[in-house]
């Protein structure tokens, strides 16, 4: 394999695993801030035990996703220096600045929540939590700026060689990276209402701790619930956007060959990379309609974008249909649970299956991201740069020699850390649980 | 390469700002995460049993994440204010890099991991990783800025052609066995800080011993960099800026008597004055470049063919202006509520 393949496999690896943590901290530093503020203001020690609890597997959590996100910063000197140097001026900026207003801030106080609860009063140990969370989240809105700058480059001038910066304010009111971040804190919630309500389930089946973990399930599925919705309904207008932005980008998620008004959407395609092997069950003009919303809008084929600036079709459009597909899933079980809050004992199937649905979050908001990022080529920036100029001149030898090293260690401590996640989750909460380095 | 500005000029000062700060972010990382490295590497060897290794583990489990984030800053600066130089220092240490991450990252994951398995076997492992992945990255720091201070073989294009082995020549690990020896020291000024009875009596001793150590390696660093780096020419250019070098001295000495009269504080004070100025006088010694080249100086990174555009710069400063100030303000807090003598009540079992 090459460096360009070598990199970007690095990269995915990378992005994703960093992923697996990240949402969680995101959805659940939310959550945990509520019940200690619920704790502050009832007073109801319950609640006080559901921090900590919720706490301990968060803890976890935080270390790995903290630590598998510094190499991603490193990564784009390390594997994409002429990237870098290129965009550098205004990519690097939102990195520097990330670091700065909102990664400090997370970081510092995490310590602080983690060996401050026999050295804060309540009320400031609320307050720690809330730190975390918004600076965890804030650290989101910097990155998918960032991330919106790679989907629809704004703000920036052709000048010396490279892009610089010429207007800042464009360059941080991008559409797309807002419409990025209320998607992806939405789904982030989801996750992690999901993540409590799987682990409650599981102890709510073996009846331990029922009233504590009846009170997290309803945090859980309320969560779950609204934030699934908010996640489709922006996800609409964030699919607007990209048909306006990266036409090649719907035309390969929907494997959308010829261009045409009133174009159809096949409820059977079987996408390949030179036209579909299957197409069968037209809806016409839904396609135009949902990228558009007008039934008789044009919609762009692929055979009118030239080969070398087509993204992965299958890739594209699996990736979209998974996230789809689950999205609507998660409607319909977190619908389910929140109806039946009240009496989840009469329906042992139902707690049964949630526990296996923990990963489901996960596998859709990889898919998004699949989406956002496979389908973003063969644009390291889009319309800018292409991935190939991007990639370092460094040996394919050195960069298969740390894939193979990040590979190994990422699946040890990943495999590791979950399992004392899952240890953690199975043991339930404990009374006035010390909190331990 | 070419100048992006003309020296004199706007642009020509406001890299000539980041420059200083880009030199202070590493300075502040090497003060903070020095001493949790220097900790964890005197895991082994100063810790006897379980309550003391937790005591040392806790002496720096508030603070380790926070200062860690100097790194990424220090990082994430350099690639904001310098992109061309990020780009080449990045990929030209690519392998050296990659192993630095994955020793940091174990590392954080130890401190995580180990207490939440009752068995001795798990946190044996842990704590092993833990002592090794501390001792790696200051070793690993030490190595590449001695190479960036002597000079990396930078091509026209700017791509250094050193290679993991080619970092590895005789500086460069003076470099190193510096970088690995002040943290030591650091770290056990912090544990006669934090550290109660024997622990703290072995760690004293530890830094009583070590000191001279610390003498003799500085003394003999700036005498081998006088023979191989460029390292004292601005200052042969300036002998005002000599005054810095009084940073580092001051500090040995301030070091050792405070250490004689039992103030800790204030002798873990003096190694951040001295790590500070040592760190200070290697920046002004390679100033104008970022990367210096060698052996074709011309081919250096510097901060006139490396830096951002002038607007970036300017909402950089205004960006660091802002928050800087906020940080330095929080994290001095959480030192000042955390940093106190670890007593049984802070260990929990």
């Amino acid at each position: 394999m090459d460096v360009l393949m070598l990199s970007r496999l690095q990269f995915a690896a990378a992005t994703m695993f960093h992923f697996i943590f990240v949402p969680l901290t995101l959805g659940l530093s939310i959550l945990i801030a509520y019940m200690e503020t619920k704790y502050v203001r009832t007073g109801d020690e319950v609640y006080l035990k559901m921090a900590k609890f919720w706490g301990k597997i968060f803890l976890v959590n935080f270390a790995l996703g903290v630590v598998t996100g510094i190499t991603l910063e490193f990564q784009f000197g390390t594997n994409w220096s002429r990237y870098s140097a290129y965009v550098g001026d205004i990519f690097g900026s939102l990195l520097a600045i990330e670091a700065t207003a909102a990664f400090f801030l997370e970081s510092t106080f995490i310590g602080v929540w983690h060996f401050g609860w026999d050295k804060l009063s309540p009320k400031a140990h609320a307050t720690v939590a809330w730190l975390v969370a918004g600076a965890s989240n804030l650290s989101a809105v910097w990155i998918l700026i960032a991330n919106g700058f790679m989907q629809d480059p704004k703000g920036y001038v052709l000048r010396n060689g490279r892009a610089e910066l010429n207007d800042f304010i464009a360059v941080i009111t991008n559409k797309w990276a807002w419409l990025e971040f209320f998607h992806q804190i939405p789904a982030a919630l989801t996750l992690a209402g999901f993540f409590v309500m799987g682990i409650s389930a599981w102890h709510l089946l073996r009846k331990s701790e029922t009233d504590f973990f009846k009170k997290s399930f309803n945090i859980g599925v309320t969560v779950a619930l609204v934030f699934c919705i908010v996640t489709a309904v922006e996800g609409h207008f964030h699919g607007n956007n990209m048909s306006l932005k990266q036409p090649a980008k719907l035309a390969a998620m929907e494997s959308h060959w010829v261009t045409q008004t009133n174009a159809p959407m096949y409820l059977l395609i079987v996408p390949g990379e030179d036209g579909n092997l299957v197409e069968a069950l037209p809806i016409p003009g839904a396609l135009s309609f949902l990228a558009y919303n007008d039934f008789n809008a044009e919609v762009k084929g692929l055979n009118d974008i030239p080969k070398e600036d087509r993204p992965p079709i299958t890739i594209t459009f699996l990736a979209f249909r998974t996230m789809v597909g689950l999205g609507t899933l998660f409607i319909l079980l977190a619908g389910f649970g929140w109806l039946k809050r009240a009496k989840l004992e009469q329906y042992p199937l139902y707690l049964k299956i949630l526990p296996y649905c923990i990963p489901l979050p996960y596998i859709a908001m990889w898919a998004g991201w699949t989406l956002a990022e496979v389908g973003r080529q063969p644009w390291i920036v889009y319309g800018l740069m292409r991935t190939s100029d991007a990639v370092s001149p460094v040996g394919a030898g050195e960069v298969s020699f740390s894939l193979v090293l990040m590979c190994l260690l990422y699946t040890l401590l990943g495999a590791a850390g979950i399992w004392l996640m899952i240890k953690l989750a199975k043991k339930g909460p404990e009374d006035n649980s010390p909190i331990q380095v | 390469m070419n100048n992006f500005m003309e020296i004199g000029s706007l642009h020509y000062y406001l890299a000539m700002i980041w420059f200083v700060l880009w030199g202070v972010l590493w300075a502040v990382y090497f003060i903070l995460d020095g001493f949790d490295l220097g900790v964890g590497t005197l895991l082994p060897v100063l810790a006897k049993n379980e309550a003391e290794k937790r005591a040392m583990l806790n002496s720096t489990g508030p603070f380790w994440d926070g200062n860690e984030v100097w790194l990424i800053s220090a990082g994430g600066v350099t690639f904001a204010a310098f992109p061309y130089a990020y780009a080449q220092m990045f990929s030209g240490l690519y392998t050296a890099l990659m192993l630095l991450l994955f020793t940091l990252i174990v590392r954080g994951v130890s401190f995580e991991f180990r207490s939440k398995v009752e068995s001795d076997t798990w946190k044996k492992i842990w704590d092993t990783a833990h002592a090794v992945c501390s001792f790696l990255p200051a070793l690993l720091l030490g190595v590449a800025f001695g190479n960036i201070f002597q000079g990396i073989p930078l091509n026209e294009v700017g791509f250094s052609q050193a290679g993991l082995f080619g970092l590895l020549n005789p500086y460069g690990i003076a470099g190193g066995i510096l970088f690995v020896t002040i943290f030591l020291m650091h770290g056990a000024l912090w544990l006669c800080i934090r550290a109660t009875g024997d622990l703290h009596a072995r760690a004293e001793l530890l830094a009583t011993k070590l000191w001279p150590g610390v003498v003799v390696l500085t003394v003999l660093f700036l005498a081998y960099s006088s023979v191989t780096t460029k390292l004292f020419n601005n200052y042969l250019v300036y002998p005002a800026l000599f005054v810095i070098l009084l940073l580092p001295v001051v500090g040995l000495v301030l070091m050792r008597t405070y250490l004689g009269a039992k103030k800790y504080w204030m002798a873990w004070g003096a190694s951040c004055l001295y790590i500070g100025g040592t760190a200070l006088f290697g920046v002004v010694g390679i100033f104008p470049a970022i990367i210096p080249s060698n052996p074709n100086p011309a081919n250096s990174l510097t901060i006139m063919n490396s830096a951002s555009s002038v607007l970036t710069l300017e909402i950089m400063l205004g960006v660091a202006l802002v928050f800087v100030p906020i940080v330095i303000g929080y994290q001095f807090w959480v030192y000042k509520t955390f940093a106190t003598p670890i007593t049984e009540n802070d260990i929990h079992y």
